[in-house]
């Protein structure tokens, strides 16, 4: 019982994060039919511009409050993501909006190996230690099962964030026109909707969640490095497919389940392979996943948008 | 209000346009003026719609001028045309099948800030259209052909404009579903509304417009009242099935 609560804290951890990073995917995809390759690299993009804002700020002032310097590292890191993000479609993809779906697809493997290499020039090959600006103390609410605050964080910065989406998908303007723009670029421009500015808007809010959950990824792993990105990239875009792919809830949904499948795989997987295998194992769970969900239900577990016919 | 010497609010002089490899549209001149219903028929790929798409900034033309309350809007992508009060009802409606009727509704609006107005606005189309509001909350796509072309027509009329494009708003209705939108569009032009109706039923078309282009292959190639069309002999033969109905009656 212990186990399967503290493995259920744990998958929640990085499912919330890969929620943050498979929206993006997911967003950008509903609204071009793309799969943003380059999305994994503005989580590693965010981590790095943190912990550079962060290393910069302590330097300077020493014994500055560590809210203050986790507030400064993403009030930087997620404008520089959202400028990278929007840089990426209208340098990248604009031009590519009627090319064969292919062309977009290998651009963005493209982008995806150009910013990690500008970064490994920027910030070199080497890992970074990435400070604990939330304390990472052990709590112990009950017996055998341990919480730390960045745990918390994690999980509550997350959870605000999608709420936050849903709401200005859902309710506001933006989203409107997001959602009309996903349905028919050509009709919304009919409206008066200016199609790109949506989907320069898309990829910007997508990238500032990206920044945010590379900051949470960083922290929780207290590690920084120029190819950081693609792991999370992948299991995030694996959460993507898993949810139905352009649908929002569905990422959310396939971040946490993607989580907690991992989570509990490495909880379990020594028992269930009596020691053949062992926890740093966890990594196949994502990708079975990926090949179970691609052969048996490729709309993904809330289809494409299922609630919207009902 | 409206004379005949008012200057048109939609004028299009020389309009060419390359569709899909081929020159669809081959020049034409076309008038609209404000409060006046004018209609454009002709048969399957005459270029009816290419022309209303044109004017409406979806499809580039090469060629002509198309001059939208005395100025120059060619260049003009789609969303910015929408804001000058130009709007278009594509063919085959363009419904938000996702969004509800609401958002719709409110996507029409997307332009305006004036919340009062489009308020006042909203109550008009459900006036007009009383079945739009009973599905407010309902998505988009669940509703019959015949709705969607009511919140469709309804939709661009929140955008206020001051020249609708209609194409083809009664394909596939029930024949009492396309006489309401008929008296939907007559009531609209009577606020002083211009439009431009592209209609495959000539008859009806030609009966309630003032004037009428008839278009074939990518030419405009008679042009007059509704009224003197609908007697043209011409017209009788090809558009409106004369020659077959006489010859089947005797």
């Amino acid at each position: 019982m212990e186990t399967f609560l503290q493995q259920t804290l744990n998958g929640l951890v990085s499912g919330s994060i890969y929620a943050l990073v498979a929206l993006g995917y997911t967003m950008v995809y509903g609204i071009l039919g793309l799969i943003n390759f380059a999305h994994g690299e503005l989580v590693m993009i965010g981590a790095l511009v943190a912990l550079q804002t962060v290393t910069a700020l302590s330097g300077a002032f020493p014994g500055l409050h560590p809210v203050i310097l986790l507030i400064a590292g993403v009030a930087v890191a997620v404008p520089v993501c959202m400028a990278v993000g929007y840089l990426i479609e209208r340098i990248g993809y604009r031009r590519l909006r009627n090319a064969p779906r292919l062309a977009p697809l290998i651009t963005a493997i493209g982008v995806s190996f150009l910013l990690q290499t500008l970064a490994m020039i920027i910030w070199g090959r080497e890992f970074h230690v990435f400070p604990q600006l939330v304390s990472t103390t052990p709590m112990q609410p009950m017996d055998g099962v341990v919480v730390s605050p960045l745990q918390i964080f994690t999980i509550v910065v997350a959870f605000a964030l999608m709420g936050g989406l849903m709401l200005l998908v859902n309710k506001s303007r933006l989203g409107r026109a997001m959602r009309a723009t996903a349905e028919n670029h050509r009709v919304a421009g009919l409206m008066g909707i200016n199609a790109n500015g949506v989907i320069a808007a898309t990829f910007i809010i997508g990238s500032g969640l990206a920044a945010l959950a590379g900051v949470l990824f960083a922290s929780n792993y207290a590690i920084a490095h120029y190819a950081m990105g693609f792991t999370p990239g992948l299991k995030a875009f694996t959460a993507a497919v898993l949810g139905g792919i352009g649908n929002l809830p569905g990422a959310m949904v396939g971040g946490l389940v993607l989580g907690l499948v991992e989570s509990f795989g490495a909880g379990y997987i020594e028992h269930l392979t009596f020691g053949f295998l062992n926890s740093s194992y966890q990594d196949i769970f994502a990708f079975m996943i990926l090949g179970a969900v691609l052969i048996f239900r490729p709309s993904g577990l809330l289809g494409e948008r299922v609630a919207d016919r009902a | 209000m409206r004379t005949e010497n008012t200057t048109p609010i939609l004028e299009v002089r020389g309009l060419k346009v390359a569709y899909g490899g081929i020159q669809a549209v081959k020049g034409i001149d076309l008038q609209v003026r404000e409060g006046e219903l004018v209609s454009l028929i002709g048969a399957n790929g005459a270029g009816k719609t290419t022309t209303l798409n044109t004017l409406a900034g979806v499809v580039p033309h090469n060629g002509g001028e198309i001059r939208y309350a005395g100025q120059d809007v060619g260049k003009l992508p789609s969303h910015l045309r929408l804001r000058k009060g130009l709007a278009l009802v594509p063919e085959g409606r363009g419904i938000f099948t996702r969004l509800t009727v609401a958002e719709n509704l409110q996507t029409g609006a997307y332009t305006r800030r004036d919340t009062d107005g489009i308020a006042a606005d909203m109550e008009k189309v459900f006036t007009l259209l009383p079945r739009v509001k009973e599905r407010l909350n309902q998505v988009a796509g669940t509703l019959s052909g015949g709705e969607q072309q009511m919140v469709a027509i309804g939709r661009a009329l929140l955008s206020r404009p001051q020249v609708l494009l209609l194409d083809e708003p009664s394909m596939g209705l029930a024949p009492l579903v396309v006489e309401k939108i008929f008296e939907v569009i007559h009531s609209i032009t009577r606020e002083g509304m211009g439009v431009l109706l592209v209609e495959q039923n000539a008859n009806l078309a030609l009966e309630v417009s003032e004037r009428a282009y008839v278009m074939e292959g990518g030419l405009v190639t008679l042009e007059g009242t509704g009224k003197a069309l609908l007697d043209d002999p011409k017209v009788r033969s090809a558009y409106l099935g004369e020659e077959i109905d006489q010859g089947l009656a005797a």
